[in-house]
């Protein structure tokens, strides 16, 4: 809420604030620009010409029907996709004026930037410092005190260090879901990438750590760009500020999460959002 | 559609027909859970008969001489009273199982590896993971048959090092088998999880996976040391056997299972009450190990 | 032009329930119509009955309004409306507002129709009855519009209240006339101004209607300024020398 009382006041004439912060939302410069992306499992095309900016510090939701291409854009953008053999990518995703896409790229460098956090809660079998203190030992030669730091700092964004200071040195596997999954946040925070995408990131998660994951995600967008996948149309209203609607492979629409929801351009992307779809 | 099938449900329900349909049921059910129970009960005697002989037998002439002084030959007409004992027996099994143990298991764990993390789905992979099976199935003989072609005959002599690597070659399918199984429960998004923080590969297997399935990995290698613990046939073949106690791994090596089969076949009374309390050894070792395992694979889950 | 068609939802009871709201508010649209036509009546007529009769129905329009509403919240929180539903329930909500409001006015005219109709005649009343009509043919039009998803429509109806203003003018200017010949007329004139006041404040919230109807069909807002004619606010009065 804090951010949409800037906005008013920031907007003199009326309650501006909804249509500042989507104006906003078009105006930011592009952290990512994914340009004529197509996708393919083998011979299957799942990607269809692809073109969307995911823009700075903001939050973009990504929805549609099971099997639209969402999430595999989404493991595009963090070349996940390179693990598995059969599955390419073509087009660009330009990030930092370079295409993320290109054999060239050293991938653990390109995954220290683009951080993911899953469906399910994915703790490493280890203490809870550990998991934090996992990744930034790939990346960075910290003294103990500022590895000490860094770990409070990341469990703290992650709004997680109170229900877990005191307990550091157990195992991460003991932790409830909701705050196993903040843990696996905080745990793509302490790499510090510029861009975090989520996966489906409450979809296994009762409604109060689902709130608490959004509350995070609102918190975390002053300072990342995030993408988020989610089945869930009431979370992509509440969280993103640009939507994107897929649908076989092909991005439908891309709006204002506020024009999206309630106006829709496309009648596909009304068909699935009102609950119409055959 | 005719007009007659309007519905499922719209056709009442017999109720007679329901009936018997359930009585067959139940007798159904029923004579499989008799059956179940007396084939149980048919299993269990025959183990409790063999665990209790072993037990009656065995312990008649276990004492500490037994653990502390080797063979002392025998002769009829003297008193029959025990003389020697296992020593040699119980120290050549523990080195060539060690020795087994040591050399196996990183074998095994790595080809385990690669099957679970780089070949899956590949038919390289494919290939080995039948071969490993057959290996895992294989009469052990065969695998002494081997170790006495491939060390037995250059080296000149039965070896203690030929017993060991024969064992070795029983522990590797045993690990791959239980390596492979316990990588291939890691979900992939844990994988994805670590790849995702930026890791190179081999980190993510030595950092997450081995650790996500260290117990169940650490159970197969200890019943991959149950199962050599026990082994006859392929030492036969490579270490053969001795009556003193012997550290030299390149010359004949005593071992339990074959004291236990050469003392029970020498016809004198004492010999075969050692080996009686041989069989008990050995048996208490695998058990012992069993129950460990069981104990390590539940502490973690 | 009614809209693309829009299919079935997956539910089929939300289909229902979205069908309820529309034909609760073709009954409240049908019965404020009505309330207008026959309040006029009554005052042209001098028919104190039937005024006393709009004056009862008007709690009937109030019920109305409140059952559409708590229905609309219902759908809110069991459904989530999204996009074109979403609007239609907010649509609905204002719209049954509007109606209840325009029950009001009607209700207010016909008590004042009473007062009027013990007072000698003034004028033909021609204006009113004028004047009613063509409110009422914009309030039908409008609820219509809203039935049929009929943005163009909407939009028509919208642009369509300057004869209303036009008619409210001329009864202003000859009720300060009557009132400047002669002041027993006084009474009679301000409670006729009033009721003039009322019908063109119906024809405002029919218009009312028309836009929200337009913003539930299209998703856009009409322009915010509408075409307007009513000049009385600027009207200066100057007694005879």
């Amino acid at each position: 809420m804090g951010s949409m009382t800037e906005q008013t006041t920031a907007s003199p004439a009326g309650f501006g604030g909804m249509q500042a912060r989507s104006a906003e939302a078009l105006n930011t410069q592009a952290r990512i620009s994914v340009r004529n992306l197509d996708f393919f499992y083998g011979t299957n095309k799942a990607l269809k010409s692809i073109n969307l900016d995911l823009p700075d510090r903001q939050v973009t939701g990504m929805i549609g029907p099971s099997g639209c291409g969402k999430s595999t854009l989404l493991r595009v953008l963090n070349r996940m996709y390179s693990l598995y053999p059969g599955q390419r990518a073509e087009g660009e995703v330009l990030m930092d004026g370079r295409n993320m896409i290109d054999a060239s790229v050293d991938l653990n460098e390109l995954r220290s930037k683009v951080g993911m956090v899953f469906q399910k809660p994915t703790p490493f079998p280890m203490t809870i410092y550990d998991n934090i203190a996992f990744g930034i030992k790939l990346h960075e030669k910290l003294a103990k005190s500022e590895l000490d730091d860094r770990v409070e700092w990341a469990l703290s964004r992650a709004a997680i260090w109170g229900e877990v200071k005191d307990r550091l040195q157990s195992s991460a596997m003991g932790l409830s879901g909701g705050q196993q999954q903040r843990l696996c946040i905080a745990r793509s925070i302490a790499v510090r990438p510029e861009v975090m995408l989520f996966d489906e990131p409450t979809s296994a998660l009762d409604p109060i750590s689902t709130l608490k994951i959004e509350e995070l995600i609102d918190e975390l967008k002053r300072d990342f760009t995030i993408c988020i996948v989610t089945h869930n149309m009431q979370q992509a209203a509440r969280c993103a500020d640009q939507v994107a609607f897929f649908y076989l492979g092909e991005l439908v629409e891309v709006a204002p999460a506020a024009q999206l929801f309630t106006a829709p351009r496309e009648k596909r992307t009304q068909e699935y959002i009102t609950g119409r779809f055959g | 559609m005719s007009t007659t099938t309007l519905s499922p449900l719209s056709k009442a329900r017999n109720e007679s027909a329901a009936r018997s349909l359930g009585r067959r049921r139940k007798f159904v059910d029923s004579a499989v859970k008799w059956l179940c129970l007396a084939a149980t009960v048919a299993g269990l005697f025959f183990l409790a008969s063999i665990m209790g002989t072993l037990l009656w037998r065995g312990l008649e002439s276990l004492s500490l001489n037994t653990l502390l002084t080797e063979f002392k030959p025998t002769s009829y007409g003297e008193d029959t009273a025990q003389a020697g004992g296992l020593r040699h027996a119980i120290i050549g099994s523990l080195i060539q199982t060690a020795i087994g143990t040591v050399i196996g298991t990183p074998i095994g764990l790595l080809v385990g590896t690669y099957l679970a993390e780089y070949a899956r789905g590949s038919a390289f992979g494919n290939a080995v993971r039948f071969v490993s099976d057959v290996l895992l199935s294989a009469p052990s003989i065969l695998i002494g048959l081997f170790i006495y072609q491939l060390v037995v005959l250059p080296m000149g002599g039965f070896s203690g090092i030929a017993g060991a690597l024969a064992l070795a070659i029983i522990v590797i399918p045993v690990v791959v088998r239980t390596t492979e199984d316990m990588l291939q429960l890691i979900p992939n998004t844990l994988r994805e999880a670590v790849i995702g923080l930026g890791a190179p590969k081999w980190k993510m297997i030595t950092l997450v996976c081995y650790k996500a399935a260290a117990s169940g990995i650490l159970t197969g290698i200890l019943l991959a040391v149950a199962r050599i613990a026990g082994e006859t046939a392929p030492l036969l073949l490579t270490s053969f056997g001795n009556n003193v106690t012997s550290l030299d791994l390149s010359s004949a090596m005593a071992s339990l299972p074959i004291a236990i089969y050469q003392q029970a076949n020498s016809g004198f009374p004492d010999l075969i009450r050692i080996a009686w309390s041989g069989a008990l050894l050995v048996t208490l070792g695998v058990l012992a190990i069993n129950i460990i395992a069981r104990a390590v694979l539940r502490g973690r889950h | 032009m009614p809209m693309e068609t829009q299919s079935e939802h997956i539910v089929r009871s939300y289909d229902e329930q979205l069908r309820k709201v529309r034909d609760m508010l073709a009954r409240m649209g049908g019965l404020a119509e009505r309330q207008v036509n026959d309040a006029t009546v009554a005052l042209v007529r001098r028919d104190a009955t039937l005024a006393a009769e709009v004056i009862g129905r008007d709690a009937a329009l109030d019920q109305l309004e409140r059952e559409v509403e708590s229905f609309c919240i219902r759908i809110l929180a069991t459904r989530q409306p999204m996009a074109i539903d979403l609007r239609f329930i907010v649509t609905a909500m204002k719209v049954a507002h509007n109606l209840e409001r325009i029950g009001d006015y009607a209700r207010n005219a016909a008590k004042r129709s009473i007062v009027v109709a013990q007072q000698p005649t003034l004028g033909s009343l021609n204006g009113f009855s004028r004047m009613a009509r063509l409110v009422q043919e914009n309030l039908k039009a409008a609820i219509d519009a809203l039935v049929n998803d009929d943005a163009e429509a909407a939009a028509r109806v919208w642009g369509n209240d300057e004869p209303v203003d036009d008619v409210y003018n001329g009864i202003f200017r000859e009720m300060l006339t009557f009132m400047m010949e002669d002041p027993r007329n006084i009474t009679a004139a301000t409670h006729l101004l009033f009721i003039a006041k009322n019908l063109e404040r119906i024809g405002d919230h029919a218009t009312n209607i028309a836009e929200t109807v337009h913003y539930a069909v299209r998703g856009d807002s009409l322009p915010d300024e509408r075409p307007k004619a009513d000049s009385s606010a600027y009207a200066v009065v100057r007694p005879p020398e």
